[in-house]
């Protein structure tokens, strides 16, 4: 798979200049975990990031933007192909677990590297379960899976700040039936862009 | 901003008295052997119109029957039909093996009042067991008593308190005209009837929960995207948004004295449980494992709480103490139990007991440990008892539609509430209130 080398290759330098970056990344973060704390509906809201925009340190803006053009113009979320790993918006689990399993390894990598790239974007990691067992056990098992995503997007260089993870359980199924096949297609994360840079 | 608080309102309204919709039905699926075998002659009406208002003796009548423990004799195979102790002959009874009779009348009062009155008789002593007069000043009242003449007989009879004039609180999932989903927090009262929704939601709700008087809800929504908790008067429609951290937000539970709710948060990590005092807002947390600790319920007299946890690989049931924060295990066998509701008199616990891909209702006498399988379905979910313990109401699926069912804690009768469209879930037997 050619696109899977090529985005290795990107992949690589890309931590690097996040690694090397993380003095204010880190200043932005709390910044950011601040205002996504907030039990109020503002922490998505197009105005209220604006305003957080204009107080942002520009050290990590500039610093990214002019080091990273390739992988900025390498993994855009507008490329709507089948070959950009970014349209993977729908991460499967197997039953009762939340570690991901090793074919989704490359769009999470694919989703880092976008994070990484786009300081300002955020991401909204809704966590489901099938319908088996009990609602709020559920809720849980849901969380669990959100986080197993957010952890492994934070290792790759997204930062916290940019990721909020809400649980839905098994209230909101893909698939209505309660069959095997159903139940596969429920056990999911699904990753929203709520704001793309 | 403004915008988002603005779409939160169109999205949700709050009303209490709304038109009533998809009325449950309940059918009985299986009955005791030997049911107490009862006649309940039809109540006359006097009053100014050709018919009563309510079939009242269809109210009783349906009430015994759906308990499982009373035969009631057929309309058609009664010999006679009085409305008077003076003209009951007990001989017309006794050749039908009837061991039981109620007879009654409803008339209407000059000041509009309708006067209800019953009595119960003993055939086979030819005695009066107790009879009562109602007063009620409105049509829409009438239901009610016949609710409450249902209980009178129960516990004539079966020295337990009955619960038919209580209320059932559950969530429906529905879709309106463009296939979007609604979800709506149902009131009705404990046979099915009258369904009036107290919330209607494009978001998920969820984990409702009576306060002990019976007046309040607790439940969780999914408005604007992330997960609350709300109280809400049920018959004022008023609500009071109680916690909305980063996170999980679920599975409020009213502590018995009504001044504390046990919740679970995930602010601090792994969801964990918390009781938070509803006065002052404070929260104290009581567990810290990095597991799963959730769906909290709190033991009779308000002093431990016991609750669902994964910290041992598959959800079990533990018990914390408020005191000392001492967590010990109670359930053992099998390799799901979960989502605990613990009986009125606090002796035995029912939950969700699942071996591979069965999920059933099975309760626990919490003093041997002794554990039974209730139910023969299996995707159960959300056992509530009746709060005379008689019953457990419980949700299940059916036919691809999520439907409530009820069962006796001996696992004898059964019962099936249908709703005529949407899903039901997660049905919470209203305490009887103060």
């Amino acid at each position: 798979m050619n696109i899977f080398r090529k985005a290795l290759i990107l992949v690589v330098p890309v931590m690097f200049l996040v690694g090397c970056a993380s003095a204010p990344i880190d200043t932005t973060d709390d910044a950011l975990t601040d205002s996504a704390s907030g039990l109020n509906d503002t922490s998505t809201g197009g105005d209220t990031w604006s305003g957080n925009a204009g107080s942002d340190d520009s050290a990590q803006i500039t610093g990214i933007q002019d080091d990273s053009p390739i992988g900025r113009s390498e993994l855009t979320l507008s490329d709507k192909s089948p070959s950009n790993l970014l349209n993977t918006r729908v991460i499967y689990f197997d039953f009762d677990r939340s570690k991901v399993r090793a074919e989704f390894t490359d769009v999470i990598a694919a989703h880092a590297e976008y994070l990484a790239n786009n300081l300002g974007a955020q991401m909204k990691l809704e966590g489901h379960a099938d319908e088996r067992g009990s609602r709020e056990y559920n809720i849980g098992l849901g969380e669990r899976r959100g986080n197993s995503i957010a952890r492994h997007l934070g290792l790759q260089g997204a930062s916290r700040g940019q990721l909020e993870v809400v649980s839905y359980g098994e209230e909101r199924p893909a698939e209505m039936g309660h069959d095997e096949t159903s139940w596969g297609l429920n056990r999911r994360v699904e990753i929203i862009y709520t704001r793309e840079q | 901003m403004l915008k988002v608080i603005l779409r939160s309102l169109l999205l949700l309204m709050v009303f209490w008295g709304g038109s009533a919709q998809a009325a449950l039905t309940i059918e009985i699926t299986q009955g005791v052997k030997g049911a107490m075998p009862i006649a309940i002659v039809p109540f006359t009406w006097e009053g100014p119109s050709p018919t009563a208002p309510l079939d009242m003796t269809k109210v009783v009548t349906d009430n015994l029957y759906r308990s499982g423990r009373f035969s009631p004799l057929p309309e058609r195979d009664m010999l006679a039909r009085p409305n008077d102790p003076s003209k009951v002959n007990f001989k017309n009874w006794r050749v039908l093996g009837v061991e039981n009779l109620v007879i009654g009348k409803v008339r209407v009062a000059a000041n509009n009042q309708y006067i209800v009155q019953f009595v119960l008789f003993d055939v086979f002593r030819s005695t009066q067991i107790t009879g009562q007069t109602f007063h009620v000043g409105k049509i829409s009242d009438l239901r009610k008593t016949a609710h409450q003449i249902s209980d009178v007989i129960y516990e004539a009879l079966l020295d337990e308190r009955g619960a038919f004039d209580t209320k059932v609180a559950y969530v429906t999932q529905s879709q309106d005209r463009s296939g979007k989903p609604r979800y709506s927090l149902q009131v009705a009262d404990a046979d099915g009837h009258g369904p009036q929704a107290v919330l209607n939601s494009s978001e998920p709700l969820m984990s409702p929960s009576w306060s002990p008087d019976g007046r309040k809800l607790a439940y969780v929504t999914f408005e604007g995207g992330r997960s609350s908790i709300y109280t809400q008067d049920v018959y004022q429609g008023k609500r009071e948004k109680i916690s909305g951290f980063k996170g999980i937000n679920g599975a409020p539970a009213w502590s018995p004295d009504g001044t504390r709710m046990a919740l679970v948060l995930s602010k601090d990590g792994s969801p964990d449980i918390y009781v938070m005092n509803l006065l002052n807002k404070k929260l104290t947390r009581l567990t810290t494992s990095y597991g799963i600790d959730t769906e909290p319920v709190w033991t009779r007299g308000g002093d431990a709480i016991v609750f669902t946890s994964d910290r041992g690989g598959k959800p079990q049931l533990y018990q914390v103490t408020l005191s000392n924060r001492q967590v010990k295990r109670l359930t053992f066998e099998g390799n799901y139990n979960a989502r605990a509701t613990l009986s009125p008199d606090g002796r035995m616990v029912a939950m969700v007991h699942g071996n591979g891909n069965r999920y059933q209702i099975a309760v626990m006498d919490l003093e041997n440990g002794a554990m039974q399988v209730l139910t023969d379905t299996s995707l159960d979910e959300s056992p509530s008892f009746a709060p005379n313990g008689s019953m457990i109401i419980y949700a299940t699926e059916s036919r691809n539609k999520g439907v409530l069912s009820a069962v006796s804690v001996d696992g004898r009768v059964h019962q099936r509430l249908v709703l005529q469209e949407g899903d039901a879930r997660e049905p919470v037997w209203a305490p009887y209130g103060k």
